[in-house]
């Protein structure tokens, strides 16, 4: 068995690949300490080699780990697997938002990360939907409901949570200020995507790619279909278990 | 050894220099403990770095010691903040030139409590240093001289001026002839200040020599960097952007004098094949703008994560040595139109166009058998990241792995740039 773990900013995700499939996977809430949760994660399971990648992936390699890759090859490794011959990967996880390029084996050959800031991440969009009432899972579906769309233009997490506010109380439409925010962040990831002179196709990753309308705003933004894993989670603990095959 | 490491204390010299003296001396435990924690662990580094421990050691006592008691004999003790201020002229009359300290977080706050938060964080600790009487060298120079090279610098002196006198040189931002014209004015009226201040007349012969001293410096400084090119390298980067640090505060002849003889060292290790931190490591140059002391945060980063850093294409690096001044001049025009010439040759960003640096960063690249180039710029800096475009076009051109970090002082980014950068030696390693 291989094992990744992806201890991320939000959850641990953890995959197990048997050498030639996908056996079991797992996510769980990072808590306190994310690599005594990946420890548990992985105690039922004989490794026989376990790689770390997320920002504990060195955590993890202090107490269990064999092996640490960054969350960027990791994504590659997980998506070139899924979708061979895949140019680029967006991903968007707890804490950043990525776009990888790939070369035709499937290499990392550029990268952009966005700053230090919460703009553009999964946690901006948590912020955002906890502010209008709604649960993650309900808050893409509504803005898909939108029929009508507003701006928001603060990027910045706690200046775009009062314009939220603010329009909440001018009366307008719930679904509508929820479309406005995944639109907010669609055009962030379209700017990096130009930024970095993506290549086709392009792959989104990371558990926000199960947002159905962030996923429909960046097919409307690239003028072209996007490939969604069925398990975007664990695409990074996929790519981390397969890194294990190599060594 | 990084336990008995100690910033020295020199509680009365301070006192006497008017410093908030229970602040500082927790700067000092802070600074002590981070230069501990990132230089004095680092394994088989060349005995020949004891001298710049101690530099360190003594950058808040022995060597303010030595600055006062320049002043005592009427030597002007000038502070700078940029390398175009001309240092020959300074030497040449008998004084001592530094540049001041500007890469600290922790006098950052001091600096926001006056100046806006959304400028450059070397500018804005620069500030908060004087602001918070928490840098000796501050408060034991004659004066300021400062530049013209950005906004944030420029419109920031006349409030410096409240507090210590300054005086600004204008650096022209293009290379015509009237711009050239321009700035051996400037360089006159620079020396005009300076020997008003020294109260003496600098002669031909004064400034033969200083520039003397100096280009011997820039020698020593040169040839410590084609040291760092050897593949695999003998010194660490860490090292490296040290004695670059070190260069602009200590005595240039002295100082000359410990970089060579640690260069004879480098050259007794390449021949015996040590690989400083092993044969393979991946190699990375810096370019961009200037890590000033204790500004260790990328190397740290990049070291930390195994590769070694062989190059910094920086003002506190390459832009400060690589040219020298034509010592075949015998009169004073044309002595100073020489110094001009060399000073002329600097590329900073605050020049348009400025298609030499483009050139010298791939240069650089070259000459220093680098995998890939990790381009810095400070934040805020608007001419470093806005010519970062391009920077980038040419490495995409040149097909070399590029990153671009742009970063302030503060700790909240480097969990990130860890992940950046460990992605990008994953990406040069393959």
């Amino acid at each position: 068995m291989y094992i990744g773990v992806d201890l991320g900013s939000r959850t641990v995700k953890m995959a197990v690949w048997d050498g030639e499939r996908l056996v079991e996977h797992r996510i769980e809430p990072s808590g306190f300490e994310p690599h005594r949760q990946a420890e548990k994660m992985i105690a039922d399971y004989r490794a026989k080699v376990v790689v770390a990648t997320g920002y504990g992936r060195h955590l993890a390699a202090e107490h269990f780990a064999d092996a640490v890759i960054t969350e960027i090859k990791a994504h590659a490794r997980g998506i070139s697997h899924e979708f061979p011959g895949c140019a680029t990967i967006v991903d968007v996880g707890g804490q950043d938002s990525k776009v990888i390029s790939l070369d035709a084996a499937g290499r990392v050959s550029n990268f952009q990360m966005n700053d230090k800031c919460a703009a553009g991440t999964g946690r901006f969009l948590e912020i955002m939907a906890a502010s209008l009432a709604y649960t993650l899972e309900e808050f893409g579906r509504a803005a898909l409901t939108a029929d009508q769309e507003v701006q928001i233009n603060s990027m910045c997490t706690v200046f775009a949570e009062s314009e939220v506010i603010s329009m909440k109380n001018r009366g307008i439409a719930r679904e509508e200020i929820a479309r406005a925010v995944h639109s907010s962040v669609a055009d962030r990831l379209a700017g990096m995507l130009a930024r970095i002179g993506h290549g086709d196709p392009v792959a989104f990753s990371g558990g926000v790619a199960r947002n159905p309308c962030m996923v429909e705003l960046l097919e409307k933004r690239l003028g072209a279909r996007v490939l969604v894993p069925e398990l975007p989670d664990i695409t990074g603990a996929l790519g981390a278990a397969l890194h294990g095959t190599g060594m | 050894m990084a336990t008995e490491f100690e910033i020295k204390p020199y509680p009365e010299l301070w006192a006497g220099l008017d410093m908030d003296v229970p602040r500082f001396d927790k700067a000092r435990l802070m600074l002590g403990e981070a230069y501990a924690k990132t230089y004095l662990s680092q394994k088989n580094r060349p005995v020949g770095m004891a001298y710049f421990d101690t530099m360190i050691a003594e950058i808040h006592g022995g060597r303010i010691q030595e600055l006062l008691a320049a002043k005592a004999e009427g030597r002007p003790v000038i502070g700078t903040f940029c390398v175009y201020i001309p240092e020959e002229i300074v030497l040449a009359a008998g004084g001592i030139c530094v540049g001041l300290c500007g890469g600290s977080q922790g006098s950052v706050p001091d600096a926001e409590k006056i100046l806006p938060r959304n400028i450059c964080p070397m500018v804005k600790s620069a500030f908060g240093f004087k602001a918070g009487r928490i840098c000796p060298y501050f408060q034991a120079v004659d004066f300021v001289y400062g530049e013209t090279t950005c906004d944030a610098k420029k419109k920031t002196w006349e409030i410096l001026d409240t507090m210590v006198p300054t005086y600004v040189m204008e650096i022209p931002q293009l290379k015509r002839q009237r711009d050239l014209d321009l700035w051996l004015a400037e360089v006159k009226d620079f020396k005009t200040k300076v020997e008003e201040v020294a109260g003496r007349t600098i002669t031909e012969t004064d400034l033969a020599a200083a520039v003397k001293i100096m280009n011997n410096k820039r020698k020593a400084l040169q040839r410590l960097n084609s040291l760092r090119h050897h593949n695999p390298t003998p010194i660490s980067g860490k090292d490296g952007l040290l004695i670059e640090q070190i260069a602009f505060y200590d005595e240039p002849m002295r100082f000359t004098k410990k970089v060579n003889a640690l260069c004879d060292e480098l050259e007794e290790r390449i021949k015996a094949g040590v690989a400083v931190p092993t044969k393979n490591a991946i190699r990375v140059m810096v370019a961009g703008t200037p890590m000033a002391l204790p500004n260790w945060k990328i190397h740290n980063l990049v070291e930390g994560a195994g590769a070694v850093i062989v190059n910094e294409e920086s003002c506190i690096g390459t832009r400060y040595f690589k040219d020298l001044i034509d010592e075949s001049a015998a009169t004073m025009d044309t002595m100073l139109a020489a110094l001009t010439d060399r000073y002329k040759e600097i590329d900073c960003s605050c020049f348009t166009p400025n298609d030499e640096r483009i050139t010298q960063v791939i240069k650089e690249f070259r000459d220093s058998h680098a995998q890939g180039i990790i381009n810095y710029s400070l934040q805020f800096c608007h001419t470093y990241n806005i010519e970062e475009i391009r920077i980038r076009q040419a490495c995409e051109r040149e097909k070399i792995p590029y990153l671009f970090i742009e970063s302030d002082y503060s700790a909240e980014d480097v969990g990130q740039l860890q992940t950046r950068i460990e992605a990008f030696l994953e990406q040069i390693g393959g």
